[in-house]
């Protein structure tokens, strides 16, 4: 049985692309912030003023976002005994050996990791980040606040940027099909059944 | 910009162009010669055509909590009770033009910050992001955001005024001589004859603060009670705080490390492995 199936819902779809253009912002203009190397990204984002004032703000629109995807997406984003079974068994996803793997479900383990990567590193970044926000606020007796900010920041930043590089990467290059159906919603009977089966025999 | 005379130029991955010689200047402030009469507050809002701030009534001579965007000069006042005795300490706060400038360190806008070949730290406004970052990287409190403009300011060291062979505003105004200007060796002499003869009337623990942890500090004071900077509002051993090191140290290069494998990692993986197939 052929035909397409919906697999992302234009409410899930449109909270993705303000999450993802939220985030490649922050990255771009963080990035400027992170080293003199590439302070130049500020360019094309109207200069060093300019992102230092929307980075934050960009910051909450990303969170928000990531508080709306864990609404609508924390049962399936759930950790269940199997996705610690294809954890283990990570390397034969990377090797793309998918057959020797347990089936995955609407999210495999490796996107439901993502979600959690990029919601607590979220959290994280907001958290440290309204201390950078308003430096001028911390009293001086409360500066150590400053110095656990800044590591926490840059850290986390570090987390979800690798997370994002392979994230970005999966679903363009490697699992074909993905980008599409972020885009406009739907998939192949024959796409859900080679990576997501237990998703496929719900729907049917 | 005096291009010249930059011996440090914050968020630039070039060197700094300086090259002309120039004796490292210092302020010289003697805090036990100090009256408390804020000549040099007046007269750096004067120079600096800075507006004046409403001053905060705190029970004692000390004209706000804190510095400000608009107040880069600040008497800090202290009252002790030493051995029975009342003692006054006043001691004027400013930028301390550290020799290893932890604001310029943790500074992400190229040339927002820079250091002249005399060692003055200067901030540059226009180059400012506001991000707020020096004031993170300052040992001493001293930089301020103004909330209005979103740039931060501190004490320039007169830097216009030095340039053109004359001494900063405060040191002018002063009128008992507490307040000295010259090269760093000179005012050392001086603190150290000073220190000398505090350590003749009793106190023996009298002593010229010039951090080391810091670079040495363009601003040399003479304290009475040496062995107790904190009575002045000083650290004992002030450092660039070991949080901004590590940021901007290994931690910059770990980053940049890991997100250059993790670029190059996935092309060697699409090489190798290539796509997922769906259809078989």
């Amino acid at each position: 049985m052929s035909g397409r199936i919906l697999r992302y819902t234009l409410h899930e779809r449109l909270i993705h692309w303000v999450a993802g253009f939220a985030f490649v912002y922050l990255l771009v203009s963080g990035l400027a912030f992170y080293s003199p190397r590439l302070y130049w990204l500020v360019n094309p984002l109207g200069g060093g003023q300019t992102a230092r004032a929307w980075h934050p703000w960009a910051g909450v629109l990303f969170t928000a976002v990531c508080v709306w995807m864990y609404r609508i997406w924390r049962g399936d984003m759930a950790i269940s005994e199997q996705d610690r079974a294809w954890r283990k068994a990570i390397g034969r996803y990377v090797r793309n050996q998918d057959k020797d793997l347990p089936p995955a479900g609407r999210f495999n383990a490796g996107q439901k990791y993502f979600f959690w990567l990029m919601f607590w590193g979220g959290f994280l970044l907001l958290a440290s980040g309204a201390v950078l926000w308003f430096p001028e606020r911390i009293p001086w007796s409360l500066r150590s606040l400053r110095y656990a900010a800044v590591l926490i920041h840059v850290s986390a930043a570090l987390a979800t940027i690798g997370g994002f590089i392979i994230h970005v990467y999966m679903g363009t290059a490697v699992v074909r099909g993905g980008f599409t159906s972020i885009v406009r919603g739907e998939v192949t009977r024959e796409w859900a059944r080679a990576h997501h089966p237990l998703w496929l025999n719900e729907k049917e | 910009m005096k291009t010249l005379e930059l011996k440090r130029v914050s968020a630039t991955a070039a060197p700094a162009p300086g090259v002309r010689e120039q004796a490292t200047v210092s302020k010289y402030i003697d805090t036990t010669s100090c009256i408390g009469c804020k000549a040099c507050e007046v007269a750096c809002q004067e120079w600096n055509d800075l507006p004046a701030e409403t001053t905060v009534q705190l029970g004692t001579y000390q004209t706000l909590p804190e510095l400000t965007p608009n107040l880069w000069n600040l008497i800090r006042f202290n009252e002790l009770d030493h051995d029975g005795a009342l003692r006054w300490l006043m001691r004027k706060d400013q930028c301390m033009h550290c020799g290893d400038p932890g604001c310029l360190k943790a500074c992400p806008a190229p040339g927002a910050i820079v250091q002249y070949m005399n060692g003055i730290v200067d901030f540059n406004q226009e180059a400012c992001i506001g991000c707020g970052y020096c004031m993170t990287g300052c040992p001493f409190n001293i930089p301020k955001l103004n909330q209005k403009t979103q740039r931060v300011y501190k004490c320039t060291l007169c830097s216009d005024r030095v340039s053109v062979g004359l001494e900063p505003a405060c040191i002018k105004a002063c009128p008992t001589g507490c307040l000295q200007f010259g090269t760093k060796t000179q005012m050392l002499d001086l603190a150290g004859k000073r220190v000398a003869q505090l350590k003749g009337q009793g106190f023996e623990h009298a002593a010229v603060y010039d951090p080391p942890g810091v670079g040495g500090t363009g601003v040399v004071t003479v304290l009475a009670y040496g062995d107790q900077p904190e009575l002045y509002a000083l650290p004992k051993d002030p450092t660039i705080p070991l949080a901004v090191r590590i940021w901007k140290t290994p931690l910059k290069w770990l980053g940049s490390l890991a997100m250059t494998f993790g670029v190059v990692g996935t092309v060697l993986h699409y090489l190798r492995y290539g796509a997922k197939k769906a259809e078989e």
